[in-house]
């Protein structure tokens, strides 16, 4: 349904062109879901955006790549054509439940303005499908509700109607970025949830991108993994979490907390610091922090390899390669415990 | 909200009492003799001093200001020393061209200022920015004399194409009350759409790059549906401020403009007035103006809570 080929999405900025996403491929299917994760600034947010060109232009320019789309470049079409998908075929949630709905008009008249912008609809039956959307999304009292402003709801209860607006046209498609970072971790289930809901009730696809990898576990059927503007390592759910097969996305998983550890293990943050976007290094991205370097690494630009079973992973070594050298790091974390 | 309207206008009663001291003050610490202009140079001595008595500028000020403010509290102004007349009655017949040309820049400023906002911010990428700042900024800086004789100049004696005196009342005639009204106007007009202007950008574009901008476009609304709606209601309420204080600055041109286009209403009464030492009509004139400034910022106050749900006075 969604194919994306070597997309590339340069921010012009004063400190040089910052090269957010830098060559990314990957696809969707019909009513699958697909999680995104990465660190903070690896370029999700401006990738999600750019799927419906929502990046502001300037500073965003889109030198190479397409967006295929139901058999259409997205990348091709006119401002007008894009139009007709945005919030229609294709619909998005953002990070910030917060500031994403305007402040200056009633929560009826936003949802409204989404159905009418799509479809031909007299105010009556906008106003009724807007309430049929409001108790879809689980908002009590959604009579009433149509005409409380966006101040007079909570965190959770906006993400909802966000959510709402976003369904208002049934998109094939549902971008969400970061829905429950903003939110606290019982509403996050909620929505979570919700989400989990809406995907069996109208198989939309959903594409989610989070840096909480507990998220990802529990929604989503393949994982891309980004670090510095690409994807570094691309699979199916468990295969991510259990056959990680590069150094990323095992230092990634080692930083998070898990209930069933020594409270005396320390976390294993991941050392240094993103690459700058604008002047990355030679070699491989992810090199100057790798705890796995090698010589070779600091030469060579690793690209996407095939591992098998539509597992795909950006790293010089071979399976055999990494696996020794993931237990040599560990023998000699282990001493360094025991010492 | 009810109650934050009286609390508000009660508030204003200290305000006034002091503005009324100090127009007082001001009249009364001038030098110049009104009996005196009032008799002309060749008056005796003697006439002088009966016409003292009789307007009561021989009593100490201190008597002078109470019984003065003790009429303006049942709404007696007190009498023109030149006409006789009440100063009430007099500001009344001032009041209709006043308004008129308060009206006209204020609709002026408007239809000009909104429409260029919203144009300037759709093309933002492009060189009309810079040179919509520049021109704003020549329009706050002109000095409202110097504009109004250069308006004179070019549409009243080069190319002739406006009255650049007088004025005629509405009911004589729609048409000719505007065509009579449209220079002074819109030289009254061109600093406040400068101001005015130059907010309404600056608060889009701050909103332009808002998460809910976002998703406005992101639900496939029209660019400029989005810049009209969401855009500019949001840019609209801090430049609500801008428009209370430019009603006020209009009522402050007013005087200059009035005088320069012989437009017979407040401002020009205020000069005459004080031309001829009219003590009631320069204080009655002054506290008519404080009064309107203060009331119109009130009002500001109050459409504020009408355009920003956030906001509620209780
Ligand atoms: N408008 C912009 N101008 C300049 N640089 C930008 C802009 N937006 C994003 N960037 C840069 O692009 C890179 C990718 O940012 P992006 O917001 O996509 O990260 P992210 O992965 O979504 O991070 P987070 O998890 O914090 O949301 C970052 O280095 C960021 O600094
Ligand atoms: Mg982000």
């Amino acid at each position: 349904m969604l194919e994306v080929k070597n997309l590339k999405v340069h921010l012009d900025t004063a400190s040089g062109i910052v090269k957010a996403v830098d060559g990314v491929s990957f696809h969707v299917k019909a009513g699958e879901t697909v999680g995104i994760v990465g660190e903070s600034g690896s370029g999700k947010s401006v990738l999600a955006h750019s799927l419906m060109q929502l990046n502001p232009v300037p500073p965003a320019t889109y030198p190479q790549g397409e967006i295929i789309f139901e058999n259409r470049n997205l990348l091709d079409l006119k401002e007008k054509e894009l139009r007709k998908i945005r919030g229609n075929e294709i619909a998005m949630i953002f990070q910030d439940p917060m500031s994403s709905l305007n402040p200056v008009f009633k929560i009826g008249n936003q949802l409204m303005e989404a159905i009418r912008t799509h479809q031909s609809m007299s105010r009556q039956n906008a106003e009724e499908k807007a309430l049929e959307l409001l108790k879809d999304v689980g908002i009590p009292d959604p009579k009433s509700r149509l005409n409380d402003y966006p101040h007079q709801f909570s965190g959770g209860m906006r993400q909802r109607v966000l959510i709402a607006i976003a369904l208002a046209c049934q998109p094939k498609l549902l971008i969400a970025d970061e829905p429950t970072t903003a939110l606290d971790v019982t509403i996050q289930a909620q929505i979570l949830e919700l989400m989990k809901d809406i995907q069996k009730k109208y198989g939309t696809a959903i594409i989610i991108i989070t840096h909480d990898l507990g998220v990802v576990a529990q929604l989503a059927d393949r994982v891309l993994v980004m670090y510095s503007g690409r994807i570094v390592e691309e699979g199916i759910t468990g295969d991510i979490f259990y056959h990680t097969s590069m150094p990323y996305t095992w230092s990634l998983l080692r930083s998070l907390p898990r209930l069933d550890s020594d409270i005396h293990q320390r976390l294993k943050s991941i050392q240094g610091q993103p690459p700058n976007l604008v002047d990355p290094p030679k070699g491989c991205n992810f090199s100057p922090r790798c705890p796995f370097v090698t010589e070779q690494c600091l030469e060579v630009d690793p690209s996407l390899v095939d591992r098998g079973n539509g597992h795909r992973a950006a790293c010089i070594l071979s399976e055999s390669e990494y696996e020794e050298r993931k237990h040599e790091i560990q023998d000699i974390e282990r001493e360094g415990v025991e010492q | 909200m009810l109650q934050y309207t009286i609390r508000r206008l009660l508030s204003l009663i200290p305000v006034m009492l002091i503005v009324s001291i100090i127009v007082f003050l001001i009249v009364h610490l001038t030098p110049g003799n009104p009996a005196y202009l009032i008799l002309g140079e060749d008056s005796s001595q003697e006439s002088i001093e009966q016409l003292e008595v009789q307007l009561g500028l021989d009593k100490p000020m201190v008597v002078q200001f109470f019984s003065w403010i003790g009429n303006v509290l049942t709404g007696d102004l007190g009498q023109s020393v030149y006409s006789s007349e009440p100063v009430t009655q007099i500001i009344i017949d001032h009041l209709g061209p006043t308004f008129s040309l308060m009206v006209i820049s204020l609709v002026l400023t408007l239809l000009v200022a909104i429409p260029t906002a919203i144009f300037v911010v759709w093309k933002r990428n492009t060189a009309l920015d810079p040179i919509f700042i520049s021109i704003s900024l020549l329009g706050v800086s002109i000095p409202e004399f110097w504009f109004a004789m250069l308006m004179v100049l070019c549409f009243g004696v080069a190319i002739p194409i406006f009255p650049v005196a007088g004025y005629i009342p509405v009911a004589e005639g729609a048409i000719n009350w505007f065509y009579h009204l449209f220079l002074p106007a819109f030289v009254l007009a061109a600093v406040e759409i400068g101001l005015v202007a130059r907010m309404l950008r600056d608060g889009m574009l701050e909103s332009v790059n808002q998460d809910y901008t976002r998703t406005a476009k992101a639900k496939g609304v029209k660019e400029s549906i989005v810049l009209m709606k969401h855009v500019f209601f949001n840019a609209l309420i801090p430049t609500t401020t801008v428009i209370g204080t430019t009603i006020a600055g209009l009522l402050g041109g007013t005087v200059i403009i009035e005088t320069m286009f012989t437009i017979p209403g407040i401002g020009q009464l205020l000069i005459d007035s004080i031309y001829r030492r009219d003590y009631p009509v320069i204080q009655g004139v002054i506290l008519f103006i404080a009064a309107i400034y203060v009331l119109v910022n009130l009002l500001v106050d109050l459409l504020y809570a009408v355009l920003d749900p956030r906001i509620r006075y209780d």
